[in-house]
C-alpha cells in the first residue's frame, strides 16, 4: 500500500517541479511565443513554492520503496539550489530578451534541471541517481548551447555535451561494477555488502563521474570553456545551483554508500581536492577574461568544498554546507557583475572592462568589492568563515597537506583577486556601462549585503546547517 | 555610563560615518570629480573622526586605572565558541587614543593636499579607523585575526589609489607580505581554539600550552607580527609603502599600524606562550638589534625624505622589541612608551615632509637647503620633532629609548651596547637630513617663493608638538596607565 504522506515528505517538491515542467510544456504549446515572457516567472514561482514545500517536509522521508530518502541534509541544499535557480533565472530575463532569445523553452529547462537536481538530491539508490543526473546534464547540454546561432555557445554545449556524456559512461561503469560486487544498488545495502576490489573500482570510476559534475581536477577541463563560451545567464546557473547540488550529492554518497570504504575514498578525495586547489589557483591567475576566470575560481573552491567532503561526515558535513552556501551566495552576485558589464555595442567580458568602475557606480564597485573580497575568503563577509569552517573540518579530521595547499593557494589566489579590485578602485575610468537590469542589480547588491549579514550572524547559520547534519550521521 | 556598549560605540562610530558618506553620496549621485562634495565628504569625515576621538575620552573617563585585568568588557555570542568580546587595559587604552587622535589630524593634513576623489578617500579612512580601533580592544582572537586582515583592504586602497608613480607594486607588495604572514597567525589561531576550546584572549592567556607546542604556535605568530612591526629582515615593504603612500597614509602606517605588531607580541607571545619567548629570546635580540643598526645606517644613504624616516621608523622598531624582550618591567614599559612616543612623532614626520611635498612636489633632500630663510615657523617644528626621533631629553623619544635600553641592560649587555650605537647613528642620520633641508643657503631656484607653514598645518602638528613634550615631560601619564598590563604581560615569564 502507498503511504501517500510519506511520498510526499520524501518527493513532494519534485513531484511539484515535474508537474510545473509538464504543465508548461502545455502551456507553452497553447500560447506558443505569448508565454515567452511569463514562463520566466512561471518558472520562477515554481522554484520559490518548491522551496517552500521543502521546508514544510524538513525532517524528510523515505519512499517508493528505499529508492528516495531526504533527509535535513539534502533538503539544506535543496533550499540553495532550487533559490539560486531562480534567482539565476530571473537575472537572465532581459539579456535573452535584448539577444532576441528568450523563449519559454529556457525556463522551462532551469526547470527540468532543478527537477534533476532535486533527484539526485533525494537519490538513496544508485538508479535514482543517475536517472536525475541525466535529467540534470541533458538540460544541461541544452542550457549551454541556447544562442545556437553563437558559434562560441554552440561549441561551448558541444564540448560538454561530448565531454559529459563520456562522464555519464564512466560513472555508469562505476555503477555497474559496484552492483555486480555487492549484488545491490541500494546505498544501504552496498554500504553493508563485502565488495572487495571489485567494490573501490567501482567506486574510484564514481567518483571520476562525480568529479566532473562538481569540476573538480582532473576532469575539471569543460568548465573554463563552457564558462566562457555559454550565454552568462546560464553560466551564473551552472557556477551556482547544480553546483551547490552535485557536490552535495557527491558528498552524501560518500557518507552514506562507502563508509566502509572511507581511507580509500578519502585518499583518492584528497587528491583530486589538492589538483583542484592548485590548478584552479595558478589557472585564474593567467585570465583576462572574467567569465574564464570565475571557471578557474570555482575550480579551486570545489577543491576546498572537497577537503571537507575528505573530512568525512561526522566533520564536514556542516563544514559543507556552511562553505557551500557562503560561495554560491557570492557566486550569484559576481555573476550579476558580470551581467551588468554591458555597453553600447553588447556585453563585454575582460576584467580590464571594469577599469574605474568605483567612479562610474560607486555603489555597485563596493558592493562587487565585498563580494570579491568573500569568494577570496578574506575576512569580513561570509566566505572567510566557510573558509574557516572547512580548514577546521580537515584539521580536525587530520588533513594537514591539505590545508597547506588550501592557506598557500588562497594566498596565490589573492593575487587575481586584488587585481579585480586594483581595476574597479585604481585605474583610469572606462567608458559608462549601460543601465543595469534590475533583477540584476537586486542580486549584486543581495548578495554583498547577504555576504555581510551572514558573516555577523553566522552563528544561527552554523547551528542551522549542523542540526541539518546532526541527526543524520550518528 | 551604565551599561552604555562604549567601546563598541568607539569602534563602529568611523564605520557609521563612513556609511552614511556612501549613503549621501549615492543620493545625491554627485558627479566625478566634483571638488565641492568631496570637501564636504572630508570635513563629514572629519567631524566623524572628532566625535570619535571624544568617544574615546569618555572611555578614558570610564576607565580605571588601577583596577587589573580588562575592563569595559563587552560579550556576545558569534558562533560556535567564537565571541564577539571587546575590553581594554591600559596598554590597548592608549593605543585606541592614539589612533583615534591621528585620524582627524591625517584628515585635516589632507584638506587641500588630495584633490582627487576625496569621497571614496574619506571613506577608506573611516573604514580603517574602525578596523584599527577593533584589533585594539577585541578580546577574541578570531575577532583579532578579522579586524587584523580587514584593516590592509582600506590601507591597500588608499596606497593603491592616492599613493605615487610606482603605487601599484607598493600596495600588492603591502597586501601580500603582511597576508602570507598573517595565514600563518591563522593558522596557529585555529590550532590553539581547537586545542583549548576557546578563543577567548583573558582565557588563553592562562592556558598553558606543552612547550613544543609553543614553539610552532610562537614561530606563527612572529611571522605576522614580525612583518607588521616591521622587523629586519621582513621590512622592505616598508619604504616602498610609505614612499608611494599619500601623506596621511604614512602618518596612519608609521603611527598605528606598525603599533599593531608590538601590540601583537605584548598580548599574544608573552602572555600565551611565555615558554618559547624565553627560547627565542637571544634570536630576537640580534634582530632587534640588527635592525636598529642596520636600519640606521641605510636611513643615513637616503636621499628621499620619506624613505630616510621609514628606515628610521624600522630602527625605532627594533627598541620596541628589544625592550618587550627584555622580560623586565622597565623594558616593557619602555617599548609600550616607545610605540605611543613613536606614534606620536613619526606621524609628524610624516607630516613635515608631507608640508615641503605639498609645495614643491618632491621628496628628495638635493632639492632643498635653506629652508629657514623662508619657512622659519616650519624649521623650529622641524627640529623639534628631528630630536625627538633622536632622543633628546625632555622630549618623548628620549623616554622611551632610555627605558628599553635599561631593560635591555638587564637582560645583555651586548644587546644594550648594540642599541645605543643606534642611538648614535639616529643622530647622525636626522640632523644630517635637517641640516642639507633646513639650513645652508638657497640653491633651488623653486624655493625662493616658498610659503610658511598655515593654520591648517599648525592645527595638525600642534596636538603633535604639546604630546611629545607633555610625555617627554611627564612621563608617568603613560606609566600609571600601562603599568598593570605590562605585569600582566610578564607574569608568566617571571612571576609563573
Amino acid at each position: 500500500m502507498l503511504d501517500f504522506q510519506a511520498m510526499i515528505a520524501a518527493v513532494g517538491p519534485e513531484l511539484l517541479l515535474a508537474l510545473a515542467g509538464l504543465v508548461g510544456v502545455l502551456l507553452g504549446a497553447i500560447f506558443k511565443d505569448q508565454f515567452n515572457s511569463l514562463s520566466f516567472k512561471f518558472a520562477a514561482a515554481s522554484l520559490i513554492a518548491a522551496v517552500l514545500v521543502v521546508f514544510l517536509n524538513w525532517p524528510g522521508g523515505e519512499a517508493f520503496g528505499g529508492l528516495v530518502t531526504t533527509t535535513p541534509f539534502v533538503n539544506f541544499a535543496k533550499v540553495v539550489s532550487y533559490g539560486a535557480g531562480a534567482i539565476t533565472l530571473l537575472m537572465g530575463e532581459n539579456f535573452l530578451r535584448r539577444h532576441e532569445t528568450i523563449r519559454y523553452e529556457y525556463a522551462l529547462l532551469i526547470i527540468f534541471a532543478s527537477l534533476g537536481m532535486g533527484v539526485i538530491l533525494s537519490a538513496s539508490n544508485l538508479m535514482t541517481l543517475y536517472m536525475g543526473i541525466e535529467t540534470l546534464s541533458l538540460s544541461s547540454y541544452v542550457l549551454a548551447s541556447f544562442h545556437r546561432d553563437s558559434m562560441r555557445s554552440a561549441e561551448a554545449g558541444l564540448k560538454y555535451f561530448v565531454l559529459g556524456a563520456l562522464a555519464s559512461g564512466i560513472l555508469l561503469y562505476g555503477i555497474s561494477l559496484v552492483y555486480g560486487f555487492t549484488g545491490s544498488t541500494d546505498y544501504t545495502a552496498i554500504a553493508e555488502a563485502e565488495g572487495g576490489i571489485g567494490l573501490l573500482f567501482g567506486m574510484v570510476l564514481m567518483i571520476s563521474g562525480m568529479a566532473f559534475k562538481v569540476s573538480a581536477a582532473p576532469m575539471h577541463v569543460w568548465t573554463p570553456d563552457v564558462y566562457e563560451g555559454a550565454p552568462s545567464p546560464v553560466v551564473a546557473f551552472f557556477a551556482t545551483a547544480p553546483k551547490m547540488a552535485s557536490m552535495v550529492v557527491f558528498a552524501n554518497l560518500m557518507f552514506q554508500a562507502f563508509p566502509g570504504v572511507f581511507e580509500d575514498w578519502q585518499m583518492i578525495i584528497a587528491i583530486i581536492a589538492t589538483l583542484s586547489m592548485i590548478i584552479g589557483a595558478f589557472g585564474a591567475l593567467v585570465q583576462s577574461n572574467l567569465k574564464r576566470l570565475l571557471g578557474y575560481s570555482s575550480i579551486a573552491n570545489m577543491g576546498y568544498a572537497l577537503i571537507a567532503v575528505a573530512a568525512g561526515a561526522e566533520y564536514g558535513a556542516a563544514a559543507l554546507l556552511v562553505f557551500m552556501t557562503s560561495y554560491v551566495i557570492a557566486s550569484i552576485g559576481l555573476f550579476g557583475g558580470v551581467l551588468a558589464m554591458r555597453r553600447e555595442g553588447g556585453m563585454v567580458e575582460n576584467i580590464d572592462e571594469l577599469a574605474g568602475l568605483v567612479r562610474r557606480r560607486t555603489g555597485m564597485a563596493i558592493a562587487l568589492t565585498i563580494l570579491v573580497i568573500s569568494v577570496a575568503g578574506f575576512p569580513l563577509a561570509v566566505g572567510f568563515l566557510g573558509k574557516l569552517v572547512v580548514f577546521e573540518a580537515g584539521w580536525n579530521a587530520g588533513l594537514l597537506p591539505l590545508l597547506i595547499v588550501l592557506v598557500l593557494s588562497s594566498v596565490l589566489a589573492f593575487g587575481y583577486y586584488l587585481r579585480i579590485i586594483l581595476v574597479m578602485w585604481v585605474r583610469e575610468p572606462a567608458e559608462r556601462f549601460q543601465p543595469v537590469d534590475r533583477a540584476v542589480s537586486i542580486a549584486i547588491y543581495g548578495a554583498a549585503i547577504a555576504c555581510l549579514l551572514l558573516f555577523i550572524f553566522i552563528g544561527p547559520f552554523t547551528d542551522w546547517a549542523t542540526s541539518a547534519t546532526a541527526g543524520f550521521y550518528q | 555610563m551604565g551599561n552604555f556598549p562604549i567601546l563598541t560605540a568607539v569602534t563602529f562610530l568611523p564605520l557609521a560615518g563612513a556609511v552614511l558618506i556612501m549613503l549621501v553620496r549615492a543620493m545625491t549621485g554627485s558627479q566625478e570629480s566634483d571638488v565641492a562634495s568631496g570637501n564636504k565628504a572630508l570635513t563629514a569625515g572629519l567631524i566623524f573622526s572628532v566625535a570619535t576621538f571624544l568617544a574615546s575620552l569618555v572611555m578614558l573617563a570610564s576607565f580605571d586605572i588601577g583596577a587589573p585585568g580588562y575592563q569595559l568588557v563587552e560579550e556576545v555570542s558569534w558562533f560556535a565558541n567564537v565571541q564577539y568580546k571587546l575590553g581594554v587595559d591600559g596598554l590597548s587604552l592608549l593605543l585606541i587614543l592614539l589612533t583615534t587622535l591621528l585620524t582627524p589630524l591625517s584628515l585635516i593634513a589632507s584638506f587641500g593636499s588630495v584633490k582627487e576623489r576625496l569621497t571614496e578617500y574619506t571613506i577608506a579612512f573611516l573604514v580603517l579607523e574602525t578596523f584599527m580601533i577593533g584589533v585594539f580592544c577585541a578580546l577574541d582572537m578570531v575577532l583579532f585575526y578579522v579586524f587584523f586582515e580587514a584593516g590592509l583592504i582600506p590601507m591597500f586602497i588608499i596606497i593603491g589609489v592616492w599613493g605615487g608613480a610606482d603605487r601599484i607594486y607598493a600596495s600588492y607588495k603591502f597586501f601580500l607580505y603582511t597576508l602570507l604572514g598573517s595565514l600563518f597567525m591563522l593558522a596557529a589561531v585555529v590550532f590553539m581554539y581547537l586545542q583549548a576550546g576557546t578563543s577567548d584572549i583573558a582565557q588563553l592567556e592562562t592556558f598553558a600550552f606543552a612547550p613544543e607546542v609553543q614553539t610552532w604556535l610562537w614561530l606563527a605568530f612572529f611571522a605576522s607580527f614580525a612583518v607588521k612591526l616591521p622587523m629586519w629582515p621582513v621590512h622592505t615593504w616598508l619604504p616602498d609603502a610609505h614612499v608611494q603612500a599619500p601623506t596621511a597614509g604614512s602618518v596612519i602606517l608609521a603611527g598605528i599600524l606598525l603599533k599593531m605588531g608590538g601590540y601583537g607580541f605584548l598580548r599574544f607571545s608573552l602572555p600565551m606562550f611565555p615558554d618559547a619567548s624565553e627560547l627565542f629570546q637571544p634570536f630576537m635580540f640580534v634582530l632587534s638589534v640588527v635592525a636598529i643598526v642596520y636600519a640606521s645606517l641605510v636611513a643615513f644613504r637616503q636621499t628621499d625624505m620619506k624613505k630616510l624616516i621609514a628606515y628610521s621608523s624600522v630602527a625605532h622598531m627594533g627598541f620596541v622589541t628589544l625592550g618587550i624582550f627584555s622580560f623586565t618591567e622597565v623594558g616593557v614599559q619602555g617599548a609600550i612608551f616607545q610605540m605611543i612616543s613613536h606614534g606620536l612623532i613619526s606621524g609628524a614626520l610624516f607630516l613635515i615632509v608631507g608640508v615641503v611635498y605639498d609645495r614643491m612636489h618632491t621628496r628628495e633632500i638635493a632639492a632643498y637647503g635653506g629652508l629657514v630663510h623662508r619657512m622659519p615657523v616650519y624649521a623650529a617644528m622641524f627640529m623639534l620633532f628631528s630630536m625627538a626621533n633622536v632622543g633628546l631629553p625632555g622630549t618623548s623619544g628620549f623616554v622611551g629609548e632610555i627605558l628599553t635600553m635599561t631593560g635591555a641592560f638587564q637582560a645583555s649587555t651586548w644587546a644594550a651596547a648594540g642599541a645605543a650605537l643606534g642611538v648614535i647613528f639616529s643622530a647622525v642620520y636626522m640632523l644630517t637630513l635637517y641640516r642639507r633641508t633646513v639650513f645652508g643657503q638657497i640653491t633651488n631656484p623653486d624655493l625662493e617663493g616658498i610659503k610658511d607653514v598655515d593654520l591648517k598645518e599648525i592645527i595638525t602638528l600642534a596636538p603633535l608638538i604639546i604630546g611629545t613634550i607633555l610625555l617627554g615631560i611627564a612621563p608617568n601619564i603613560v606609566f600609571n596607565i600601562t603599568r598593570e598590563s605590562s605585569l600582566r604581560a610578564l607574569q608568566m615569564i617571571t612571576g609563573g
